[in-house]
């Protein structure tokens, strides 16, 4: 039964989405009569300082920040595995040149990368996840290259290799398979991660812009009413742990059930 | 060990060269995203030179260097004071703050992953488990609001924010203190674990050795060295987490002066900032990579 509670919570915030999309809710609409108000029958959670439905924001927020890390993951993923496949199979100074290139983005701290990039390009949506992909790939990078090279070895590999297979064949039939269920625990996590990044960055005022909703901004005007309107900060909180926990939590059953190995501190 | 140190640099150049790059990233003209459209030509002119922007990329390149080597970091846009100095005045209270929430991290991550440890498989090991796992996931703009909401706002124990009052520290110290203790706890205890399992810890019991000594004497020292990398990594990290913590809580450190100079579009001030932590996290990582060789002598340089 507690195995369900992750998958249960992210088909209720799929379902709330859905549901507040077919309703029409948009939480763009200014009310200036229910300014901060506290949770009732017209605002059932509320609404922020332009009177704006909390309930409606969040779910739009879960849709953007949803499909913002999503598409990253996709990006990230494809360019670190390029990266890692290349590196792990050539080895050598291939190897040699993409893993120093890897270690100098990883000298940086991992916000502080996608904090600078987003910093420079400006914000807006675009250019958020073109910073969060420039921080990003390089987990990828190193968890297939680490695979890679020990994949090169296996007999099935060599075999193909001695019966003439081109190397776009041998990466993409023989070792890419073998990948498949750590590569899947990996953008698990990463999607919550990401999540979390673009949260951090609108957090910042990097991200994404206004009107639009996102649960960073959310929880950085919660911060400024605070006094006033507790329940903002803390509904927008609440509603972003559940929903980091459930992904998060999903993520460990999939290593469980799948059967990886050596992800535990990744 | 060669081979580290040539490594070592190699990341040093590429962190300075990603850096200085970042000023060319702006899209369009950085003077003129800088200063705004309204400037006058003689003012942009003059930015343009001071920045050096007018001059080939390499040669750009070379002379940042060159003053970098100096401690000469260019000066604020907007205020024309040396970034050097602006550093300065901001970065104490940014290592003071990491300070404080490493050792908080310390003081509550290590004795709880003891104490998991020498519970395994109870309930109160699963308890601290299932605590320290889930809520090291939990972003500091999380956990920094909902602290500040309980502690400052309903309890009314502790100053929102501001660095007036001696008791701010606590609330960012503890936001950024508490990620840390929880990886401290499942590291601890997992080490912990492994060690008591080791023959050496038969023996001494077979010795006759009170389970205090077996557990602090001969167990805690083996499980120290990953603890030891563990504290390393998670120190840059505290330094980069800085960034959204100071924002919270209105901490005058180096992350606010980050956030401020990109909200004022001073980009030789971000460059700066970027640069100071990461080089930072550069060199915190490099000791605590020798000292991890130190402690265990097992570990030779030539390994890698």
């Amino acid at each position: 039964m507690i195995k369900r509670i992750p998958v249960a919570l992210l088909i209720f915030w799929l379902a709330a989405v859905l549901i507040g999309g077919v309703f029409g809710l948009h939480g763009n609409g200014i009310d200036l009569n229910a300014i901060l108000a506290t949770p009732s029958a017209q605002h059932w959670l509320g609404a922020d300082d332009l009177g704006r439905d909390i309930l409606a924001r969040i779910l739009k927020g879960v849709e953007i920040s949803f499909s913002v890390a999503v598409l990253t993951t996709l990006v990230t993923m494809t360019i670190g595995v390029l990266i890692g496949l290349l590196a792990g199979f050539y080895g050598g100074k291939v190897d040699l040149i993409l893993m120093q290139i890897t270690d100098i983005f990883l000298a940086f701290p991992g916000m502080l990368l996608a904090i600078a990039f987003a910093a420079v390009l400006g914000p807006g949506m675009t250019n958020l996840m073109i910073a969060l992909c420039i921080a990003g790939w390089v987990s990828y990078a190193r968890l297939t290259r680490g695979q890679t090279l020990s994949l090169r070895n296996r007999q099935h590999v060599q075999a193909a290799e001695s019966l003439g297979a081109s190397v776009p064949r041998l990466l993409i039939k023989h070792i890419l398979p073998l990948l498949g269920s750590i590569l899947i625990v990996e953008a698990t996590y990463s999607l919550a991660s990401i999540m979390i990044a673009e949260a951090s960055l609108s957090f910042l005022g990097l991200g994404i812009q206004a009107p639009n909703a996102s649960w960073g901004a959310m929880l950085r005007d919660g911060v400024r009413y605070m006094l006033v309107a507790p329940h903002y900060v803390l509904i927008v909180g609440l509603s972003l742990m559940s929903l980091i926990l459930a992904i998060n939590l999903l993520g460990d059953q999939l290593r469980d059930k799948l059967d990886v190995r050596g992800l535990e501190n990744a | 060990m060669v081979k580290r140190i040539v490594s070592f640099c190699i990341v040093i150049f590429g962190v300075l060269l990603l850096t200085f790059l970042l000023i060319h990233l702006v899209p369009g003209d950085p003077v003129e995203v800088m200063l705004g459209e309204s400037a006058s030509t003689a003012d942009r002119m003059q930015l343009r030179e001071d920045l050096g922007l007018n001059q080939p990329l390499y040669q750009q390149f070379g002379s940042y260097i060159a003053k970098l080597a100096h401690g000469d970091l260019g000066q604020s846009i907007h205020t024309k004071i040396p970034i050097i100095e602006l550093i300065k005045t901001r970065y104490p209270a940014t290592l003071k703050l990491a300070a404080l929430s490493l050792i908080i991290g310390l003081v509550i991550g290590i004795p709880l992953g003891i104490y998991a440890a020498l519970k395994a498989n109870h309930w109160q090991d699963f308890v601290v488990t299932i605590i320290s796992v889930r809520f090291s996931a939990m972003p500091a703009f999380w956990l920094g609001p909902m602290l500040m909401l309980v502690f400052a706002v309903w309890l009314g124990w502790l100053p929102v924010s501001g660095m007036e009052s001696n008791s701010s520290i606590i609330l960012p110290a503890v936001t950024l203190g508490f990620g840390l203790s929880a990886i401290l706890t499942r590291m601890t205890r997992t080490s912990l674990l492994e060690a008591l399992n080791e023959d050496f810890i038969r023996t001494a019991r077979a010795k006759g050795l009170s389970e205090k000594t077996v557990i602090i004497r001969h167990a805690l020292r083996a499980a120290l060295l990953p603890i030891i990398t563990i504290v390393g990594l998670q120190t840059g990290s505290l330094l980069a987490g800085t960034v959204i913590t100071e924002t919270i809580f209105s901490w005058d450190g180096i992350g606010r002066l980050l956030v401020e100079s990109i909200e004022k579009r001073d980009y030789p001030v971000t460059q700066a900032c970027v640069l100071v932590v990461a080089l930072s996290y550069v060199l915190v990582n490099l000791c605590t990579d020798i000292l991890y060789r130190f402690a265990d002598p097992r570990v030779k340089f030539s390994h890698d």
